[in-house]
Protein backbone atom coordinates (compact mmCIF):
# COMPACT_ATOMS: atom_id res chain seq x y z
CA UNK A 1 0.00 0.00 0.00
CA UNK A 2 1.30 3.67 -0.58
CA UNK A 3 1.48 5.90 2.07
CA UNK A 4 -1.10 7.94 0.74
CA UNK A 5 -3.53 5.31 1.52
CA UNK A 6 -2.27 3.74 4.62
CA UNK A 7 -4.24 4.67 7.96
CA UNK A 8 -3.30 4.32 11.10
CA UNK A 9 -5.56 3.99 14.15
CA UNK A 10 -5.23 4.95 17.34
CA UNK A 11 -7.38 4.56 20.22
CA UNK A 12 -7.87 6.64 23.64
CA UNK A 13 -8.01 3.76 26.42
CA UNK A 14 -8.51 6.76 28.89
CA UNK A 15 -9.18 10.50 29.78
CA UNK A 16 -7.93 10.94 33.37
CA UNK A 17 -6.66 9.14 35.84
CA UNK A 18 -9.89 7.53 37.62
CA UNK A 19 -11.45 7.03 33.93
CA UNK A 20 -13.67 3.63 33.01
CA UNK A 21 -11.09 0.39 33.50
CA UNK A 22 -12.60 -1.25 31.47
CA UNK A 23 -11.73 1.02 28.76
CA UNK A 24 -8.52 -0.15 27.67
CA UNK A 25 -9.75 -3.66 27.02
CA UNK A 26 -12.48 -3.06 25.21
CA UNK A 27 -10.34 -0.76 23.12
CA UNK A 28 -7.91 -3.58 22.22
CA UNK A 29 -10.46 -6.32 21.68
CA UNK A 30 -13.47 -4.64 19.93
CA UNK A 31 -11.56 -4.15 16.77
CA UNK A 32 -8.09 -3.26 14.71
CA UNK A 33 -6.03 -0.89 16.33
CA UNK A 34 -2.42 0.09 15.85
CA UNK A 35 -1.75 2.29 19.17
CA UNK A 36 -3.36 2.69 22.36
CA UNK A 37 -2.84 5.91 24.32
CA UNK A 38 -3.36 6.30 27.52
CA UNK A 39 -3.51 9.44 29.33
CA UNK A 40 -3.68 9.55 33.08
CA UNK A 41 -2.08 13.25 33.65
CA UNK A 42 -4.08 15.98 34.77
CA UNK A 43 -2.01 19.70 36.29
CA UNK A 44 -3.41 18.82 39.96
CA UNK A 45 -1.99 15.09 39.14
CA UNK A 46 1.37 14.98 39.60
CA UNK A 47 1.66 17.14 43.13
CA UNK A 48 -0.15 14.18 44.25
CA UNK A 49 1.87 11.17 42.72
CA UNK A 50 4.50 13.41 44.45
CA UNK A 51 3.04 13.08 47.47
CA UNK A 52 3.06 9.17 47.10
CA UNK A 53 6.63 9.19 46.30
CA UNK A 54 7.66 11.26 49.34
CA UNK A 55 6.05 8.41 51.23
CA UNK A 56 7.49 5.59 49.02
CA UNK A 57 10.38 5.71 46.84
CA UNK A 58 8.74 3.32 44.73
CA UNK A 59 5.49 4.99 44.19
CA UNK A 60 4.87 8.39 42.14
CA UNK A 61 3.17 6.89 39.08
CA UNK A 62 -0.50 6.09 37.89
CA UNK A 63 -0.80 2.36 39.48
CA UNK A 64 -4.14 1.42 37.47
CA UNK A 65 -1.83 1.55 34.48
CA UNK A 66 -0.12 -1.53 35.60
CA UNK A 67 -3.27 -3.34 36.42
CA UNK A 68 -5.01 -2.28 33.52
CA UNK A 69 -2.06 -3.46 31.38
CA UNK A 70 -1.82 -6.77 32.94
CA UNK A 71 -5.32 -7.37 31.38
CA UNK A 72 -4.23 -6.54 28.10
CA UNK A 73 -0.68 -7.50 27.58
CA UNK A 74 -1.75 -10.21 26.26
CA UNK A 75 -3.56 -8.51 23.25
CA UNK A 76 -1.01 -6.08 22.82
CA UNK A 77 1.91 -9.04 22.36
CA UNK A 78 -0.50 -10.95 20.03
CA UNK A 79 -1.79 -8.41 17.80
CA UNK A 80 0.94 -5.72 17.57
CA UNK A 81 -0.69 -3.12 19.10
CA UNK A 82 1.98 -0.18 20.67
CA UNK A 83 1.15 1.38 23.91
CA UNK A 84 1.71 5.08 24.51
CA UNK A 85 1.17 6.38 28.01
CA UNK A 86 2.12 9.02 30.41
CA UNK A 87 1.21 7.05 33.44
CA UNK A 88 4.89 7.69 34.26
CA UNK A 89 4.20 10.42 36.29
CA UNK A 90 6.83 11.42 38.58
CA UNK A 91 8.31 8.39 38.96
CA UNK A 92 8.56 6.74 35.03
CA UNK A 93 11.37 4.64 35.85
CA UNK A 94 9.35 2.86 38.83
CA UNK A 95 6.48 2.27 36.54
CA UNK A 96 8.77 0.80 34.21
CA UNK A 97 10.10 -1.47 36.42
CA UNK A 98 6.63 -2.24 37.63
CA UNK A 99 5.32 -3.15 33.93
CA UNK A 100 8.74 -5.08 33.61
CA UNK A 101 7.48 -7.44 36.48
CA UNK A 102 4.12 -7.95 34.95
CA UNK A 103 5.12 -8.76 31.75
CA UNK A 104 7.87 -11.46 32.85
CA UNK A 105 5.30 -13.07 35.11
CA UNK A 106 3.06 -13.15 32.44
CA UNK A 107 5.89 -15.04 30.04
CA UNK A 108 5.66 -12.36 27.81
CA UNK A 109 8.75 -10.44 28.77
CA UNK A 110 10.39 -11.17 25.12
CA UNK A 111 7.51 -9.64 23.37
CA UNK A 112 7.14 -6.22 25.84
CA UNK A 113 9.40 -3.98 25.28
CA UNK A 114 9.67 -0.69 27.47
CA UNK A 115 10.39 2.60 26.33
CA UNK A 116 11.19 4.86 28.94
CA UNK A 117 11.31 8.87 28.50
CA UNK A 118 12.36 10.86 31.17
CA UNK A 119 13.59 14.51 31.27
CA UNK A 120 10.28 16.60 32.58
CA UNK A 121 11.58 16.50 35.69
CA UNK A 122 13.03 19.93 36.93
CA UNK A 123 12.77 19.39 41.06
CA UNK A 124 16.54 18.52 41.23
CA UNK A 125 17.18 21.50 38.73
CA UNK A 126 15.26 24.48 39.47
CA UNK A 127 18.40 26.28 41.26
CA UNK A 128 20.68 25.61 39.32
CA UNK A 129 18.45 26.32 36.03
CA UNK A 130 17.11 29.78 37.88
CA UNK A 131 21.07 30.49 38.86
CA UNK A 132 21.03 30.25 34.58
CA UNK A 133 18.63 32.91 34.56
CA UNK A 134 15.66 30.95 34.35
CA UNK A 135 12.71 33.17 36.74
CA UNK A 136 9.96 30.85 36.22
CA UNK A 137 6.99 33.37 36.41
CA UNK A 138 3.85 32.53 36.97
CA UNK A 139 2.06 32.90 33.63
CA UNK A 140 -0.86 34.75 35.29
CA UNK A 141 0.55 37.00 37.68
CA UNK A 142 4.40 37.07 36.66
CA UNK A 143 5.58 36.60 40.12
CA UNK A 144 8.92 34.93 40.41
CA UNK A 145 9.59 31.23 41.63
CA UNK A 146 11.15 32.77 44.22
CA UNK A 147 8.39 33.88 46.42
CA UNK A 148 7.54 30.51 46.79
CA UNK A 149 10.59 28.26 45.73
CA UNK A 150 10.57 26.79 49.39
CA UNK A 151 7.18 25.14 49.04
CA UNK A 152 8.14 23.78 45.80
CA UNK A 153 6.61 19.92 45.56
CA UNK A 154 7.15 19.25 41.73
CA UNK A 155 8.13 20.95 38.63
CA UNK A 156 8.16 19.28 35.56
CA UNK A 157 8.27 20.36 32.05
CA UNK A 158 5.64 19.45 28.99
CA UNK A 159 7.31 17.21 26.71
CA UNK A 160 6.15 16.62 23.19
CA UNK A 161 6.15 14.04 20.67
CA UNK A 162 9.69 13.91 20.16
CA UNK A 163 10.88 11.88 22.77
CA UNK A 164 8.10 9.44 22.00
CA UNK A 165 8.71 9.07 17.70
CA UNK A 166 11.97 8.18 18.99
CA UNK A 167 11.53 5.35 21.58
CA UNK A 168 9.07 4.17 18.96
CA UNK A 169 11.95 4.34 16.45
CA UNK A 170 14.03 2.49 18.75
CA UNK A 171 11.27 -0.44 18.85
CA UNK A 172 9.45 -0.08 21.78
CA UNK A 173 5.90 -1.89 22.15
CA UNK A 174 5.26 0.34 25.27
CA UNK A 175 5.92 3.98 25.92
CA UNK A 176 5.83 4.67 29.44
CA UNK A 177 6.63 8.74 30.09
CA UNK A 178 6.26 11.54 32.44
CA UNK A 179 5.09 14.62 32.00
CA UNK A 180 4.68 14.48 28.00
CA UNK A 181 1.50 16.63 26.73
CA UNK A 182 -1.94 14.91 26.54
CA UNK A 183 -1.72 15.78 22.66
CA UNK A 184 1.46 14.30 22.29
CA UNK A 185 0.82 10.88 23.29
CA UNK A 186 -0.98 10.81 19.85
CA UNK A 187 0.98 12.93 17.51
CA UNK A 188 4.37 10.44 18.32
CA UNK A 189 2.70 7.69 16.60
CA UNK A 190 1.43 9.54 13.57
CA UNK A 191 5.19 11.31 13.39
CA UNK A 192 6.66 8.03 13.65
CA UNK A 193 4.41 6.24 11.21
CA UNK A 194 4.09 9.16 8.68
CA UNK A 195 7.56 10.77 9.34
CA UNK A 196 6.37 13.74 9.26
CA UNK A 197 8.81 16.34 9.35
CA UNK A 198 9.44 18.28 12.68
CA UNK A 199 8.59 21.70 10.64
CA UNK A 200 5.72 20.28 9.09
CA UNK A 201 3.68 22.54 10.84
CA UNK A 202 0.20 22.15 9.36
CA UNK A 203 0.61 18.23 9.38
CA UNK A 204 1.93 18.80 13.11
CA UNK A 205 -1.21 20.79 14.05
CA UNK A 206 -3.29 18.14 13.11
CA UNK A 207 -1.56 15.39 14.59
CA UNK A 208 -2.18 17.64 17.42
CA UNK A 209 -6.06 18.24 16.92
CA UNK A 210 -6.30 14.34 16.92
CA UNK A 211 -4.68 14.46 20.29
CA UNK A 212 -7.07 16.54 21.49
CA UNK A 213 -10.10 14.89 20.68
CA UNK A 214 -8.99 11.55 22.07
CA UNK A 215 -7.15 13.02 25.27
CA UNK A 216 -10.55 13.37 27.22
CA UNK A 217 -11.54 9.74 26.43
CA UNK A 218 -15.49 9.08 25.92
CA UNK A 219 -15.84 13.04 26.20
CA UNK A 220 -15.87 13.35 22.02
CA UNK A 221 -18.13 9.92 21.64
CA UNK A 222 -21.03 10.42 23.85
CA UNK A 223 -20.27 10.95 27.15
CA UNK A 224 -20.54 14.52 28.90
CA UNK A 225 -22.91 15.28 25.62
CA UNK A 226 -25.16 18.15 26.19
CA UNK A 227 -26.55 18.08 22.43
CA UNK A 228 -29.49 15.49 22.58
CA UNK A 229 -28.09 13.86 25.88
CA UNK A 230 -31.31 11.95 25.88
CA UNK A 231 -30.73 10.32 22.45
CA UNK A 232 -27.08 9.49 22.50
CA UNK A 233 -27.36 5.45 22.90
CA UNK A 234 -26.49 2.98 25.35
CA UNK A 235 -23.96 5.53 27.39
CA UNK A 236 -23.69 1.98 29.35
CA UNK A 237 -21.75 0.27 26.93
CA UNK A 238 -20.02 3.76 25.53
CA UNK A 239 -17.27 2.99 22.85
CA UNK A 240 -14.25 5.37 23.39
CA UNK A 241 -12.67 7.48 20.56
CA UNK A 242 -10.57 6.59 17.99
CA UNK A 243 -8.75 8.19 15.04
CA UNK A 244 -7.94 6.82 11.75
CA UNK A 245 -5.34 8.60 10.39
CA UNK A 246 -3.77 9.42 6.88
CA UNK A 247 -0.47 10.60 6.22
CA UNK A 248 -1.82 14.15 4.65
CA UNK A 249 -3.28 14.83 8.17
CA UNK A 250 -6.75 14.31 7.87
CA UNK A 251 -8.42 12.04 10.13
CA UNK A 252 -11.84 10.57 10.81
CA UNK A 253 -12.71 10.11 14.42
CA UNK A 254 -14.78 7.10 14.99
CA UNK A 255 -15.34 4.11 17.66
CA UNK A 256 -15.44 0.46 17.53
CA UNK A 257 -18.71 -1.11 15.97
CA UNK A 258 -21.01 -2.09 17.96
CA UNK A 259 -20.45 -0.17 20.59
CA UNK A 260 -22.65 2.95 23.04
CA UNK A 261 -22.75 6.47 22.16
CA UNK A 262 -21.92 8.62 19.62
CA UNK A 263 -19.79 10.38 17.03
CA UNK A 264 -20.84 13.37 15.13
CA UNK A 265 -20.23 16.71 14.97
CA UNK A 266 -21.39 17.67 18.30
CA UNK A 267 -19.68 15.73 20.26
CA UNK A 268 -16.29 15.92 18.49
CA UNK A 269 -17.27 19.87 18.65
CA UNK A 270 -17.80 20.11 22.31
CA UNK A 271 -14.34 18.22 23.02
CA UNK A 272 -12.62 20.35 20.62
CA UNK A 273 -13.58 23.72 22.46
CA UNK A 274 -13.14 22.48 26.30
CA UNK A 275 -10.61 24.09 27.49
CA UNK A 276 -10.32 26.41 24.77
CA UNK A 277 -8.56 29.91 24.99
CA UNK A 278 -7.45 31.50 21.88
CA UNK A 279 -8.47 29.29 19.10
CA UNK A 280 -6.46 30.50 16.64
CA UNK A 281 -3.40 29.49 18.85
CA UNK A 282 -3.64 26.26 20.69
CA UNK A 283 0.11 26.40 21.94
CA UNK A 284 1.85 23.08 22.30
CA UNK A 285 5.88 22.11 22.51
CA UNK A 286 5.05 20.30 18.95
CA UNK A 287 3.17 23.61 16.86
CA UNK A 288 0.86 26.04 17.55
CA UNK A 289 -2.80 24.98 16.13
CA UNK A 290 -5.33 26.71 14.66
CA UNK A 291 -8.45 25.37 15.65
CA UNK A 292 -10.22 28.14 13.01
CA UNK A 293 -9.31 26.55 10.46
CA UNK A 294 -10.44 22.87 11.29
CA UNK A 295 -13.05 21.38 8.91
CA UNK A 296 -15.72 18.54 10.24
CA UNK A 297 -17.76 16.68 8.28
CA UNK A 298 -19.78 13.89 9.28
CA UNK A 299 -18.45 11.11 6.56
CA UNK A 300 -20.99 8.16 7.81
CA UNK A 301 -22.34 6.58 11.10
CA UNK A 302 -20.49 7.12 14.22
CA UNK A 303 -17.62 9.23 11.68
CA UNK A 304 -16.77 12.64 11.33
CA UNK A 305 -13.50 13.52 9.14
CA UNK A 306 -11.46 16.24 10.28
CA UNK A 307 -9.72 17.94 7.39
CA UNK A 308 -8.03 21.69 7.07
CA UNK A 309 -6.13 21.76 9.62
CA UNK A 310 -3.37 24.77 10.18
CA UNK A 311 -0.62 25.28 12.03
CA UNK A 312 2.48 27.41 12.89
CA UNK A 313 5.75 26.98 13.88
CA UNK A 314 6.64 26.10 17.45
CA UNK A 315 7.38 28.78 20.44
CA UNK A 316 10.97 28.83 21.73
CA UNK A 317 9.91 28.04 25.02
CA UNK A 318 8.20 24.78 27.04
CA UNK A 319 5.66 25.40 29.50
CA UNK A 320 6.73 24.02 32.84
CA UNK A 321 3.91 23.08 35.85
CA UNK A 322 5.43 23.43 38.99
CA UNK A 323 2.91 22.35 42.29
CA UNK A 324 3.82 24.41 45.06
CA UNK A 325 2.42 23.95 48.75
CA UNK A 326 -0.27 26.52 49.75
CA UNK A 327 -2.23 25.62 52.68
CA UNK A 328 -5.13 23.42 54.14
CA UNK A 329 -8.85 23.88 53.62
CA UNK A 330 -12.05 21.88 54.21
CA UNK A 331 -16.03 21.46 53.18
CA UNK A 332 -18.60 20.33 55.51
CA UNK A 333 -21.83 19.47 54.18
CA UNK A 334 -25.09 19.16 56.39
CA UNK A 335 -28.52 18.58 54.45
CA UNK A 336 -31.86 20.64 56.13
CA UNK A 337 -35.43 19.20 54.86
CA UNK A 338 -38.72 20.89 54.34
CA UNK A 339 -40.28 22.79 55.41
CA UNK A 340 -38.25 26.52 55.10
CA UNK A 341 -35.15 24.23 54.01
CA UNK A 342 -33.03 26.86 53.02
CA UNK A 343 -34.23 29.13 55.47
CA UNK A 344 -33.07 26.69 57.93
CA UNK A 345 -29.51 26.23 56.32
CA UNK A 346 -29.19 29.79 55.90
CA UNK A 347 -29.87 30.02 59.74
CA UNK A 348 -27.15 27.20 60.10
CA UNK A 349 -24.15 29.15 58.60
CA UNK A 350 -24.72 31.85 59.69
CA UNK A 351 -24.70 30.57 63.64
CA UNK A 352 -21.76 28.86 62.14
CA UNK A 353 -19.77 31.48 61.19
CA UNK A 354 -20.81 33.23 64.48
CA UNK A 355 -19.15 30.45 66.31
CA UNK A 356 -15.96 30.34 64.01
CA UNK A 357 -15.59 34.42 64.76
CA UNK A 358 -15.87 33.89 68.59
CA UNK A 359 -13.23 31.30 68.61
CA UNK A 360 -10.98 33.93 66.83
CA UNK A 361 -10.51 31.48 64.10
CA UNK A 362 -8.93 33.04 61.09
CA UNK A 363 -9.56 32.01 57.34
CA UNK A 364 -8.50 33.35 53.90
CA UNK A 365 -12.43 32.84 52.75
CA UNK A 366 -15.41 31.31 54.06
CA UNK A 367 -17.69 30.24 50.95
CA UNK A 368 -21.05 28.82 51.58
CA UNK A 369 -23.07 26.92 49.23
CA UNK A 370 -26.63 25.79 48.94
CA UNK A 371 -26.33 22.64 47.10
CA UNK A 372 -30.01 22.86 44.87
CA UNK A 373 -30.12 26.53 44.80
CA UNK A 374 -27.20 28.41 43.96
CA UNK A 375 -24.04 26.22 44.04
CA UNK A 376 -23.45 26.20 40.11
CA UNK A 377 -24.89 29.11 38.99
CA UNK A 378 -24.74 31.88 41.79
CA UNK A 379 -27.57 34.35 41.22
CA UNK A 380 -28.67 33.16 38.26
CA UNK A 381 -30.30 29.44 39.88
CA UNK A 382 -32.89 32.26 40.67
CA UNK A 383 -35.18 32.34 43.65
CA UNK A 384 -35.33 28.63 45.65
CA UNK A 385 -38.89 27.01 45.32
CA UNK A 386 -40.03 28.11 48.78
CA UNK A 387 -41.74 24.23 49.06
CA UNK A 388 -38.20 22.82 47.73
CA UNK A 389 -38.06 18.93 49.84
CA UNK A 390 -34.39 19.96 50.51
CA UNK A 391 -31.17 21.48 50.59
CA UNK A 392 -27.54 20.79 51.21
CA UNK A 393 -25.97 23.33 53.34
CA UNK A 394 -22.03 23.26 51.93
CA UNK A 395 -19.55 25.60 53.35
CA UNK A 396 -15.79 25.55 53.00
CA UNK A 397 -12.63 26.81 54.42
CA UNK A 398 -9.23 27.46 53.62
CA UNK A 399 -6.17 29.03 55.97
CA UNK A 400 -2.43 29.20 55.53
CA UNK A 401 -2.20 27.47 58.52
CA UNK A 402 -3.59 23.95 59.78
CA UNK A 403 -4.99 24.56 63.26
CA UNK A 404 -8.02 26.85 62.35
CA UNK A 405 -8.96 24.13 59.52
CA UNK A 406 -8.50 21.74 62.07
CA UNK A 407 -10.91 23.42 64.22
CA UNK A 408 -13.93 24.07 61.61
CA UNK A 409 -14.29 20.70 60.96
CA UNK A 410 -15.08 20.36 64.82
CA UNK A 411 -17.91 22.64 64.06
CA UNK A 412 -20.20 21.00 61.57
CA UNK A 413 -21.49 18.22 63.49
CA UNK A 414 -22.15 19.90 67.03
CA UNK A 415 -24.79 22.26 64.34
CA UNK A 416 -27.04 18.84 64.45
CA UNK A 417 -28.34 19.21 68.47
CA UNK A 418 -27.39 22.99 68.85
CA UNK A 419 -28.53 24.67 65.59
CA UNK A 420 -31.77 24.67 63.21
CA UNK A 421 -34.57 21.18 62.78
CA UNK A 422 -34.71 19.32 60.60
CA UNK A 423 -31.15 18.37 59.63
CA UNK A 424 -29.49 15.14 58.64
CA UNK A 425 -26.96 13.65 56.23
CA UNK A 426 -24.09 13.94 58.50
CA UNK A 427 -22.87 9.85 58.83
CA UNK A 428 -20.15 10.45 56.63
CA UNK A 429 -18.31 12.17 60.22
CA UNK A 430 -15.99 14.91 60.72
CA UNK A 431 -14.81 16.83 56.87
CA UNK A 432 -11.40 15.99 56.24
CA UNK A 433 -8.73 18.72 56.18
CA UNK A 434 -6.87 18.33 53.03
CA UNK A 435 -3.15 20.00 52.00
CA UNK A 436 -3.69 22.49 49.05
CA UNK A 437 -0.86 21.96 46.49
CA UNK A 438 -1.04 25.23 44.36
CA UNK A 439 -0.54 24.87 40.58
CA UNK A 440 2.27 27.40 39.15
CA UNK A 441 2.33 27.52 35.31
CA UNK A 442 5.60 28.94 34.26
CA UNK A 443 7.81 28.86 30.66
CA UNK A 444 11.55 27.71 30.01
CA UNK A 445 13.76 28.09 27.43
CA UNK A 446 13.70 24.84 24.99
CA UNK A 447 16.84 24.65 24.66
CA UNK A 448 17.83 23.59 28.68
CA UNK A 449 14.96 20.89 28.77
CA UNK A 450 16.75 17.38 27.04
CA UNK A 451 13.98 14.82 27.08
CA UNK A 452 15.68 11.45 27.54
CA UNK A 453 14.67 8.24 25.82
CA UNK A 454 15.87 4.43 27.12
CA UNK A 455 14.31 1.57 25.79
CA UNK A 456 14.59 -1.37 27.70
CA UNK A 457 17.48 -2.56 30.30
CA UNK A 458 16.13 -0.63 32.61
CA UNK B 1 -40.21 41.74 12.68
CA UNK B 2 -41.62 40.53 15.47
CA UNK B 3 -38.91 39.73 18.28
CA UNK B 4 -39.35 37.23 20.89
CA UNK B 5 -36.75 36.19 24.47
CA UNK B 6 -35.45 32.95 24.03
CA UNK B 7 -33.26 31.42 26.21
CA UNK B 8 -29.49 30.30 25.06
CA UNK B 9 -30.42 26.70 25.59
CA UNK B 10 -32.55 26.22 22.82
CA UNK B 11 -30.40 27.37 20.45
CA UNK B 12 -27.13 26.29 21.46
CA UNK B 13 -25.37 23.61 23.35
CA UNK B 14 -21.60 24.38 25.32
CA UNK B 15 -19.27 22.98 27.40
CA UNK B 16 -16.70 24.04 29.58
CA UNK B 17 -13.66 23.71 31.10
CA UNK B 18 -10.87 25.72 32.79
CA UNK B 19 -7.23 27.28 33.07
CA UNK B 20 -6.51 28.56 36.49
CA UNK B 21 -9.16 31.14 38.02
CA UNK B 22 -10.72 31.54 34.32
CA UNK B 23 -13.22 29.68 33.24
CA UNK B 24 -13.96 29.30 29.32
CA UNK B 25 -17.33 28.19 27.82
CA UNK B 26 -17.55 27.03 24.16
CA UNK B 27 -21.18 27.59 22.96
CA UNK B 28 -21.73 25.90 19.32
CA UNK B 29 -24.99 26.98 17.77
CA UNK B 30 -27.49 24.87 16.53
CA UNK B 31 -27.51 25.78 12.66
CA UNK B 32 -25.31 27.96 11.09
CA UNK B 33 -27.71 30.85 10.28
CA UNK B 34 -27.90 30.68 14.30
CA UNK B 35 -24.46 30.86 14.41
CA UNK B 36 -24.92 34.65 12.55
CA UNK B 37 -27.09 35.41 15.12
CA UNK B 38 -25.24 34.57 17.92
CA UNK B 39 -21.96 36.00 16.63
CA UNK B 40 -24.27 39.44 16.39
CA UNK B 41 -26.03 39.12 19.84
CA UNK B 42 -23.89 37.51 22.46
CA UNK B 43 -21.71 39.50 22.68
CA UNK B 44 -18.97 39.86 25.59
CA UNK B 45 -20.43 42.88 27.08
CA UNK B 46 -23.51 40.69 26.97
CA UNK B 47 -21.77 38.00 28.64
CA UNK B 48 -20.19 40.08 30.86
CA UNK B 49 -23.80 41.44 32.39
CA UNK B 50 -25.13 37.97 32.35
CA UNK B 51 -22.16 37.52 34.78
CA UNK B 52 -22.32 40.71 37.02
CA UNK B 53 -20.69 39.63 40.24
CA UNK B 54 -19.76 36.41 39.10
CA UNK B 55 -16.91 37.06 36.93
CA UNK B 56 -14.21 40.37 36.44
CA UNK B 57 -13.76 40.15 32.98
CA UNK B 58 -15.03 38.70 29.27
CA UNK B 59 -12.87 37.26 26.15
CA UNK B 60 -14.92 36.57 22.82
CA UNK B 61 -13.05 34.35 20.21
CA UNK B 62 -14.90 33.91 17.32
CA UNK B 63 -15.05 29.92 15.53
CA UNK B 64 -17.35 30.28 12.32
CA UNK B 65 -16.00 27.09 11.09
CA UNK B 66 -17.16 24.43 13.77
CA UNK B 67 -20.53 27.40 14.40
CA UNK B 68 -18.90 28.77 17.96
CA UNK B 69 -17.77 31.18 19.75
CA UNK B 70 -15.49 30.64 22.63
CA UNK B 71 -15.95 32.97 25.92
CA UNK B 72 -13.09 33.20 28.56
CA UNK B 73 -14.50 34.47 32.06
CA UNK B 74 -12.07 35.29 33.77
CA UNK B 75 -12.14 35.41 38.05
CA UNK B 76 -14.83 33.06 37.49
CA UNK B 77 -13.30 30.15 39.71
CA UNK B 78 -12.78 31.60 42.83
CA UNK B 79 -9.08 31.25 42.29
CA UNK B 80 -9.34 28.21 40.24
CA UNK B 81 -7.67 24.92 41.02
CA UNK B 82 -7.26 22.94 44.09
CA UNK B 83 -7.21 26.58 46.04
CA UNK B 84 -11.65 26.94 44.96
CA UNK B 85 -13.58 26.23 47.46
CA UNK B 86 -16.43 26.24 45.19
CA UNK B 87 -18.48 22.51 43.97
CA UNK B 88 -17.55 23.32 40.25
CA UNK B 89 -14.00 24.45 40.98
CA UNK B 90 -13.30 23.90 37.68
CA UNK B 91 -16.15 25.39 35.83
CA UNK B 92 -17.64 21.98 34.53
CA UNK B 93 -20.60 23.15 34.32
CA UNK B 94 -20.15 27.34 33.80
CA UNK B 95 -21.22 26.46 30.12
CA UNK B 96 -25.09 25.85 31.49
CA UNK B 97 -24.92 29.22 33.24
CA UNK B 98 -24.51 30.91 30.34
CA UNK B 99 -27.23 28.74 28.15
CA UNK B 100 -29.98 30.37 31.03
CA UNK B 101 -29.13 33.83 28.74
CA UNK B 102 -31.56 35.32 26.56
CA UNK B 103 -31.40 37.06 23.57
CA UNK B 104 -33.92 39.02 21.41
CA UNK B 105 -35.13 36.62 18.10
CA UNK B 106 -37.38 36.95 15.40
CA UNK B 107 -40.75 35.03 16.01
CA UNK B 108 -40.56 32.08 13.30
CA UNK B 109 -36.57 30.91 14.75
CA UNK B 110 -37.81 30.96 18.19
CA UNK B 111 -41.14 28.51 17.05
CA UNK B 112 -38.61 26.67 14.93
CA UNK B 113 -36.30 25.84 18.28
CA UNK B 114 -37.86 26.52 20.86
CA UNK B 115 -40.52 23.93 20.68
CA UNK B 116 -37.31 21.01 20.45
CA UNK B 117 -36.64 18.87 23.12
CA UNK B 118 -33.14 19.66 24.71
Amino acid sequence: MTDEARTIRIAAGQGFWGDWLEAPVRQVRGGPIDYLVLDYLAEVTMSILQKQRTRDPAAGFARDFVTQMERILPDIASKGIRVISNAGGVNPRACAVALRAVADRLGLGEQIRIGLVTGDDLMDRLDSLTADGEAFRHMEDDRPLSDVRHEVRAANAYLGMAPIVEALRRGANVVISGRVTDTGLTLGPLVHEFGWSVEDWDRLAAGTIAGHILECGAQSSGGNLLRNWRAVPRLADVGFPIVEAQADGTFVVTKHPGTGGVVNIASVTEQLVYEMGDPTAYITPDAIADFTSIRLRQAGKNRVRVSGVRGRARTPMLKVSIAWFYGFKAVGTLVYAWPDAVAKAKAADAILRKRLKALGLEFEQILTELVGVNATHGRLGGTPDADIAEVTLRVGVRAREREPVERFTREIAPLVLTGPPSVTGFAGGRPQVEEIVAYWPALVARERIEPFVQVELL
Amino acid sequence: MRMVAVQLRYLAHARSGDKGDTANVGLIALSPSLYDLLAREVTARRVARHFKGMVSGVERFELPNLNALNFLLHGALDGGGTLSLKTDAQGKVFSTALLRMKIDVPRKVAKRWRTRDE
